[in-house]
């Protein structure tokens, strides 16, 4: 047997191959999404690139459209944007429904002091039937596209700009066709700010952008979210102020990613007395989910791979059956030499074609979801965190309240008056870290249905569009051979 | 490991490769083979009305040695040089086999029981191809040997079809390994033969087009047949990865409380059945082009062999020409350059009628056998992408119609 070669770089001319792109390198995606119930399908084209849709999270078969060589890439991000933020105590607001938390200002974002309330606000749900129901509120009708990249400035200072196009009919924003122009730093602004705001109160926020295209389209889906100021400001503002501390590599960076190492360690050291079976059932789940999707993805990423080394090894093969065919004297068998050659090549670009579907629809769903279901477990931890300050809580007031006893026997007045000042401060906090814990177990439960809802539909839809472009590839191959073997019948 | 081949009377892999004119007289077949630990026995099976044999039906058992004792037999026999010997059986070889499956006994403890049967199965069969392939290489020379009018009336041939005892052609080692050396000395010089690069002055426009088309054609096909391998084995790769795919996605059906569950579990086994598909697709491939590749790449390399001892012959009959004219120039011993002279010429030319004979059944042979497998390779292709179609199609209409 011979000695394993390296494959040749699939591809002569071709769009980049998209296992390859360098740090640095910005290559994008123009897609539109559209969320209302259309039921247009991908137009498979003659490129190859433009037959794939990168689109695998829309409930409903989105429309898409690729540009050559253009990948959705951010790789300049080279510091992974940590979920976790800072505590904030957050300010609830009167209404029972959980739909809007307003929050205090930061240092970190710019200050917006949230008074107003939505009218209403109604959680859409994303089943169709629901939305129909709806008696007040608008039809859930937004669409992101993110495409033009364009560098600008120079040299140390350079960056890319997209331009975030929204089209909407929903009310709360002023226009329905807007565009703005962002850059990779806003985005990952966006996703600080909003995960500040509501991951710690159990809201599932998307993990931060590696595809910004998927991100959008993520946040955008999520009813919460998509009412935050900020993401609006995101969408609409033709100015937005410098999200400076999600500027890759700086040291705010890394300070959070120590941040996320001490809070690895502590979660470890949370023992939570779970009083809820659901909870720590789901836990359970997700965990499952996550080893099995990543051992998944692992094999499909081996099937990608080797389809790719097959299809390099047919067009070799198909080189040296020309050449045989060359070489062939007797004329119809060179001939059908000639042939099976030309089915091989053909045959090459469809295992291009199919090792590209493997990858963008399988690979990418799953990798996807892992992201995903890391958000998740996000969630949960935050959860346990509130626990543990509702625990804190009620022991210093225990301590407070052993020592207002402890100054009473000492008979010092003006401390017990001190410490009857501080167990009522902390009668508050632990009623507070009650009711905040209650808050997000509430809020858990739903995200998770909500979520759990969503991964089966589009599961689903993937993984179908998926199983289509296997058959479509058989196809392909039933017609090749068919046009061949009356050649090589013909050899007489 | 044992393993034992029955006696297929079904289409076996030496049929695909030469269209054997059945002669009734003289029948051999290999009727059972048996592999041990480095060496594999086959029992050859002789049916034969001819007067020479003593029984009718009779069968030895011979191992690979043996028949390259034989071959070499014919390739120094010089009444044969005439002819295109059939090509020497290659050697059996299941290391590679054999390592994979000790790696896989070795233990890797991330995959699943499921997932370990069924590596273990895929692995099995694969010994199980090769076991069968070499008893059908071993086979074929014999059956080529049997129908060919000259060889088959060799001296040799008989006592390797009839002779009971061992034909100890084993113990020459030394003696082969030094054959071997000067062989490939003489096989040098042929080269410069052939290649033209001797000087010598081709006579005769067929054999002219033969040299010139055989030298590249060998090439050719030589490399046909090895990237032919390569896809054959990414065939095989592609199937392998359904296995663990499967699994996890097994797993994840077994997991799930909703409505995925089932969803997951037609994925998992839709996986399990294209796999077995890209395993057939790999090993028709394997069959119907592979071997086929690498078959006519030895018998074009027998057949440039042939043209070779032709080029030898010429050479001699042109020495033998320079050597009469400067013995009549000398007047001395022209009669003993004469005779000579003579003989060169004759030899030369019995080798120039014989090889054209044999490179045109050579050609026809060829042609044919290409023409079979090809259509084979076609027809095989096309029922497996159908029924991959049909697979997948089926399992889609079920995703579909749940909830």
């Amino acid at each position: 047997m011979a000695a394993e070669r390296e494959p040749p770089p699939l591809g002569d001319g071709k769009p980049t191959d998209f296992e390859e792109l360098e740090d640095g390198e910005d290559l994008f995606t123009s897609t539109v999404s559209t969320l209302e119930s259309s039921p247009s399908s991908p137009e498979p084209s003659s490129h190859p690139a433009e037959d794939i849709s990168a689109n695998s999270n829309g409930p409903k078969p989105a429309e898409v459209v690729l540009d050559d060589d253009r990948e959705d890439l951010f790789a300049e991000a080279t510091e992974e944007v940590s979920l976790d933020s800072p505590e904030r105590e957050p300010i609830l607001s009167s209404e029972p429904s959980p739909a809007i938390t307003p929050v205090t200002p930061t240092a970190l974002i710019a200050p917006r002091i949230e008074s107003k309330s939505m009218s209403a606000p109604v959680i859409f749900d994303r089943s169709r039937e629901e939305i129909e129901e709806e008696a007040n509120g608008d039809i859930f009708d937004i669409e992101i596209g993110v495409s033009d990249p364009e560098k600008v400035g120079d040299g140390m200072n350079a960056y890319m700009a997209y331009r975030v196009t929204t089209k909407t009919s929903l009310s709360m924003f002023s226009k329905s066709e807007f565009s703005v122009k962002r850059r990779f730093s806003d985005f990952l602004g966006l996703h600080s700010k909003l995960a500040s705001k509501y991951l710690h109160v159990g809201y599932i926020v998307p993990p931060a952008p590696e595809k910004s295209i998927v991100y959008l389209q993520r946040t955008v889906k999520h009813p919460i979210l998509l009412q935050d100021p900020d993401l609006r400001q995101f969408l609409e503002s033709s100015e937005l102020p410098r999200a400076v501390n999600t500027q890759a590599l700086s040291g705010a960076g890394i300070l959070r990613m120590v941040n996320k190492a001490a809070d690895a360690v502590n979660k470890m050291t949370i023992k939570m007395n779970e009083s809820d079976a659901w909870f720590e059932e789901k836990q359970q789940q997700f965990e499952n989910l996550d080893q099995q999707l990543r051992k998944l993805h692992a094999s499909v990423e081996a099937l990608v791979c080797h389809r790719k080394e097959l299809s390099a090894n047919t067009a070799a093969f198909a080189k040296s059956a020309a050449m045989l065919g060359n070489s062939e004297d007797h004329t119809a068998l060179s001939r059908a030499l000639s042939q099976l050659a030309e089915v091989e090549e053909k045959i090459d670009q469809l295992h291009q074609e199919q090792a590209f579907a493997d990858f963008y629809m399988f690979s990418e769903l799953l990798s996807d979801y892992i992201r995903l279901i890391a958000a998740v477990k996000g969630v949960f931890d935050h959860r346990m965190k509130c626990w543990q300050k509702w625990e804190d809580a009620q022991i210093t007031l225990l301590k407070k309240r052993e020592t207002e006893a402890k100054m009473t026997v000492a008979n010092k007045p003006d401390k017990i008056q001190q410490a009857k000042n501080e167990i009522r401060e902390w009668e508050a906090k632990v009623q507070q870290g009650e009711r905040d814990f209650e808050q997000i177990s509430k809020t858990i439960r739903k995200e998770v249905g909500r979520f759990e809802k969503e991964r089966v539909k589009d599961f689903k839809t993937v993984i179908i569009k998926y199983l289509e472009s296997l058959v479509q590839t058989q196809q392909q191959l039933i017609k090749y051979w068919e046009a061949f073997l009356p050649e090589a019948k013909a050899i007489a | 490991m044992e393993e034992h081949q029955e006696a297929g009377k079904e289409i076996t892999p030496s049929s695909m490769l030469v269209d054997l004119q059945g002669d009734s007289s003289l029948q051999v077949e290999i009727s059972d083979a048996v592999s041990e630990r480095d060496k594999v026995k086959f029992t050859v099976q002789t049916k034969s009305c001819l007067p020479h044999f003593a029984q009718t039906e009779f069968s030895v058992v011979r191992q690979h040695e043996e028949f390259i004792w034989l071959h070499d037999a014919y390739v120094e026999n010089e009444e044969y040089a005439g002819l295109i010997i059939p090509p020497a059986p290659p050697r059996p070889d299941f290391e590679a086999s054999r390592e994979k499956l000790q790696k896989l006994g070795e233990g890797d403890s991330s995959i699943t029981r499921e997932e370990f049967a069924k590596m273990k199965q895929e692995l099995e069969a694969e010994y199980l191809a090769i076991f069968k392939k070499t008893v059908a290489m071993h086979e074929v020379f014999l059956q080529r040997l049997a129908a060919h009018p000259t060889l088959r009336r060799d001296h040799n041939f008989f006592v390797f079809l009839e002779y009971g005892q061992d034909l100890s052609v084993r113990g020459k080692n030394r003696k082969e390994l030094l054959g071997g050396f000067l062989k490939n000395i003489v096989k040098s010089a042929d080269e410069a033969l052939i290649t033209g690069m001797s000087g010598l002055k081709e006579v005769d426009d067929f054999f002219e087009h033969e040299r010139t088309f055989l030298l590249e054609y060998h090439t050719r096909i030589r490399d046909a047949c090895l990237r032919a391998d390569r896809v054959m084995r990414s065939h095989k790769c592609l199937a392998d990865d359904y296995i663990p795919i499967s699994a996890a996605l097994s797993s994840l059906g077994t997991q799930e409380v909703n409505q995925l569950k089932t969803s997951f579990l037609k994925l998992a086994e839709l996986f399990e059945r294209l796999r077995k598909l890209e395993g057939r697709v790999a090993s028709d491939e394997d069959l119907k082009l592979s071997d086929m590749l690498r078959y006519y790449m030895r018998d074009s390399q027998a057949a440039k062999d042939l043209l070779y001892r032709r080029l030898r012959a010429l050479a001699d009959y042109e020495n033998a020409n320079k050597a009469l004219d400067r013995a009549r120039t000398r007047n001395r011993e022209v009669w003993p350059a004469e005779s000579h002279q003579q003989l060169c010429c004759q030899r030369f030319e019995r080798l120039s009628d014989s090889a054209k004979q044999e490179l045109m059944d050579f050609k026809s042979r060829r042609v044919s056998s290409f023409r079979k497998n090809l259509i084979e390779l076609a027809e095989l292709e096309l029922k497996h992408a159908k029924a991959s179609t049909l697979l997948l199609r089926n399992t889609l209409v079920a995703l579909r119609g749940e909830p």
